[in-house]
């Protein structure tokens, strides 16, 4: 899968998105969200996973295309960390990893999208902050990347530019709506520096216009600016600076007032760090059945009259499923961002916290 | 006269249930109670919902902090500014580009209308291509062919094109030297203020002169010099107070002087462009309703073609073009949303933003409905005024 993410292909992907469509798709959603709240029945509607059962598949809300995280690839299956993500929600739901179906928002959409029931997760790299969990009825799940944002330039046009504090006077693109808006206005702001800002709605307009040479910056994620370096015209002229002017947690949100399904989301997040730290992995967890250590029979669900899956929802070999769907944590970080595919991005704080990271799971008994 | 009693005294006598006026009162009372009940169970499934899904609500967000920038700032603006604010400055760019527009897209549908009709067989053959491209091509993609096809491809700001005048141009706009207005600069403000004042006033006098005894005054050539050699004497009497700022090249950009953004410039040619072919056509179809008639009976009074033009055919046509051309211009204002499309910062864009930041799905939406609504009600009103003056006065 992560052979899948060549240059050209995820360059392909990111343009064939079309581009008259949006417009009104944006517009609708905002209209759609607004009426269906209007017309939702007033009486409390069903838990998220009977109705994700009913209609047999996951609604999953993910980027319109950011290599690493959710990007169709050539075949046009989602690929990422973000789009492996709902795979692996509804591997523990269903025992199926392909039983997802997949909404591309931008970052405008999202909230709304969300809200309305549109899609049933939220996986689309999107920053965790207090506004969000509050004012918005989202709930976040948890962190499944910890980003943080960064500055991108043209070298070969800005020689002698090494460090966020030479920007003054620059012009920034950035995408709108987006918590690096924000962090952009705050951190010129606090070091006393101009600039233009340069926005757009869609990650594709962002970056066509900065390819295109109207702006001399790129700020997101610095993981987004790995990701979209390579499908720039020339990545090799392109740096991205070492200042890091923020913390992005970048994780899955779920509507707020449904704890089984919040439950459901969360604990999938948790199995994938605990199969890793078990050293279960998508190529021995058959082997690992019968594994004589009493913690990995008990995440399997192989421990005599256990009640952990089917307490949370969902059948008691949950995990099992999960990791055959998409592998561990560690097997999907390195296929679809890291040493497995073309962003060579390392653990760094991704890492297990047995390993020096912050990736911790609360223990599955 | 006895059966006109009974035909007037017949609903009275049938049933109640037959009576035409209760019947009426009755179905339209009916159909407002519908109304209210319809709305109001919209309304009041919106609050339960967004209770229950626990989403905050209510229009208290417009008073918070923004912390975003927005690159077009017509009004004082930061990122320590409020919402609202943010909103305020969506709606005026969009009242901007607007206004622009209207006016530019007048201008050219008026050449390209009266082209259409011209004895010149190549003129005519030109704006008739002008208008079969431009009426039959969305806008949408009007606006990315200024934008990715002709502003694009602009050199970068370090090998801008230098025009006349201190103004450059390149993908990152078009830069031009600002005024900057010294001690004393009011007074040439004031000198424009009365200049344009009596030409009005000699406007008014040659007119009545006119009226009275049938000699002509140059009004035109007497205001050019009131509005344009007034000031003028006011900048030579008051020291040279006006100076300018020309943009200069720095690391990134070009810096100082005056720069309209390839956004906006995009936005404003398109719309222009893209309106314009349907005035043209309406113009067209204005010239060509006034009866031959007209112009027969002036060129017999000894009118010669261009005041024919000026003050027969004109006059009629305006009555025809009028009606029409309120729909353009209020449709130029609402394609002026499609601004979101290039990142330039209207209406929708901010208002958008807001939305998002805030996650007040229900207000953004309605906010911008009604900032929409209000502009094309005053748009309309505006015309409607003009029209009014316009039309053929009936005794």
């Amino acid at each position: 899968m992560g052979a899948a993410f060549t240059r050209e292909k995820i360059r392909v992907c990111l343009k064939n998105r079309e581009k008259g469509l949006w417009v009104m798709k944006n517009i609708a959603i905002g209209i759609l969200g607004a009426a269906t709240l209007g017309l939702m029945a007033s009486a409390a509607s069903a838990g998220t996973l009977d109705t994700v059962k009913a209609k047999g598949f996951i609604q999953c809300g993910v980027s319109t295309g950011l290599a690493g995280f959710s990007a169709p690839d050539d075949k046009g299956d989602w690929q990422g960390i973000d789009a492996d993500f709902c795979r692996a929600v509804a591997a523990a739901v269903f025992g199926d990893g392909t039983k997802v179906k997949f909404t591309p928002l931008s970052a405008k959409e999202r909230f709304t999208a969300l809200q309305s029931g549109e899609v049933d997760i939220l996986s689309r790299n999107t920053t965790w902050t207090i506004n969000r969990d509050t004012a918005l009825g989202l709930n976040f799940v948890g962190v499944t990347y910890y980003d943080g944002q960064g500055f991108m330039i043209n070298a070969k046009k800005l020689p002698g530019v090494n460090s966020a504090l030479q920007l003054s006077g620059a012009a920034v693109c950035v995408q709108s709506g987006t918590t690096t808006e924000l962090n952009l206005a705050d951190y010129f702001k606090a070091n006393k520096m101009e600039y233009n800002p340069v926005v757009f709605e869609k990650l594709e307009e962002v970056n066509a216009a900065y390819d295109a040479g109207r702006c001399d910056v790129y700020t997101t994620d610095q993981s987004g600016l790995y990701g979209i370096r390579l499908t720039l015209g020339s990545p090799a002229d392109h740096v991205v600076l070492p200042e890091i002017i923020s913390k992005e947690p970048l994780g899955p949100a779920v509507r707020q007032g449904d704890d089984q399904w919040y439950h459901i989301v969360k604990w999938t997040y948790f199995a994938l760090l605990q199969a890793e730290e078990l050293g279960i992995t998508k190529a021995n967890v058959d082997e690992m059945k019968n594994s004589p250590s009493p913690e990995i029979k008990r995440v399997l669900g192989q421990e005599a009259d256990t009640k952990i899956g089917t307490d949370l929802g969902v059948s008691n070999d949950w995990v099992v499923n999960i990791v055959k769907a998409v592998g561990n944590y560690g097997e999907l970080f390195d296929r679809n961002v890291g040493s497995g595919s073309p962003l060579k991005i390392a653990r760094g704080i991704n890492a297990l916290w047995t390993k020096g990271g912050l990736q911790y799971a609360p223990p599955i008994r | 006269m006895a059966s006109q009693e009974i035909l007037r005294e017949e609903p009275s006598r049938g049933s109640f249930v037959n009576d035409p006026k209760v019947r009426s009162l009755f179905f339209q009372t009916l159909v407002v109670v519908l109304l209210f009940g319809a709305v109001w169970w919209i309304v009041q499934n919106v609050i339960d919902n967004l209770q229950r899904l626990h989403i905050a609500s209510g229009f208290q967000f417009l008073r918070g902090r923004a912390g975003f920038d927005i690159s077009d700032t017509p009004i004082a603006y930061t990122s320590d500014s409020t919402y609202g604010r943010a909103i305020i400055v969506g709606l005026l760019n969009t009242i901007i580009v607007a206004v622009a527009g209207i006016i530019t897209a007048t201008i050219i549908g008026f050449v390209i209308g009266i082209g259409r009709l011209s004895q010149n067989w190549l003129i005519r053959k030109i704006c008739t291509v002008y208008v079969e491209i431009f009426r039959n091509i969305p806008p949408l993609l009007v606006i990315f062919f200024w934008y990715s096809g002709v502003l694009a491809v602009l050199p970068a700001p370090r090998e801008s094109f230098h025009l006349p005048f201190g103004s450059y141009l390149n993908q990152r706009g078009f830069y031009f030297p600002r005024a900057v207005w010294g001690d004393g600069s009011w007074l040439i403000l004031v000198a424009l203020v009365v200049g344009i004042a009596m030409a009005w006033f000699v406007r008014r006098a040659a007119r009545q002169r006119q009226m009275a005894t049938g000699q002509q005054f140059p009004v035109l050539w007497t205001s050019i010099a009131l509005i344009v050699g007034l000031p003028l004497l006011a900048y030579v009497l008051s020291g040279f107070p006006l100076s300018f700022d020309f943009p200069k090249q720095s690391t990134f950009n070009l810096t100082g002087g005056f720069q309209v953004k390839p956004e906006f410039l995009s936005l404003y040619l398109a719309l222009s462009c893209y309106t314009a072919a349907f005035i043209a056509e309406i113009v067209r179809a204005g010239i060509r309703g006034v009866n031959k008639g007209q112009t027969e009976a002036a060129s017999a009074l000894g009118l010669r073609s261009g005041p024919t033009l000026r003050l027969v055919v004109v006059p009629q046509a305006m009555r025809i073009v009028i009606p029409p051309l309120t729909s353009q211009y209020l449709n130029l204002t609402k394609n002026s949303s499609l601004a979101i499309a290039i990142g330039y910062p209207d209406l929708t864009a901010t208002a958008g933003t807001v939305l998002n930041q805030t996650g007040q799905a229900v207000e953004g939406v309605l906010i911008m409905m009604v900032a929409y609504l209000l502009l094309s009600l005053v748009t309309s009103a505006v015309m409607n005024v003009v029209n009014a003056r316009m039309a053929l006065v009936e005794r």
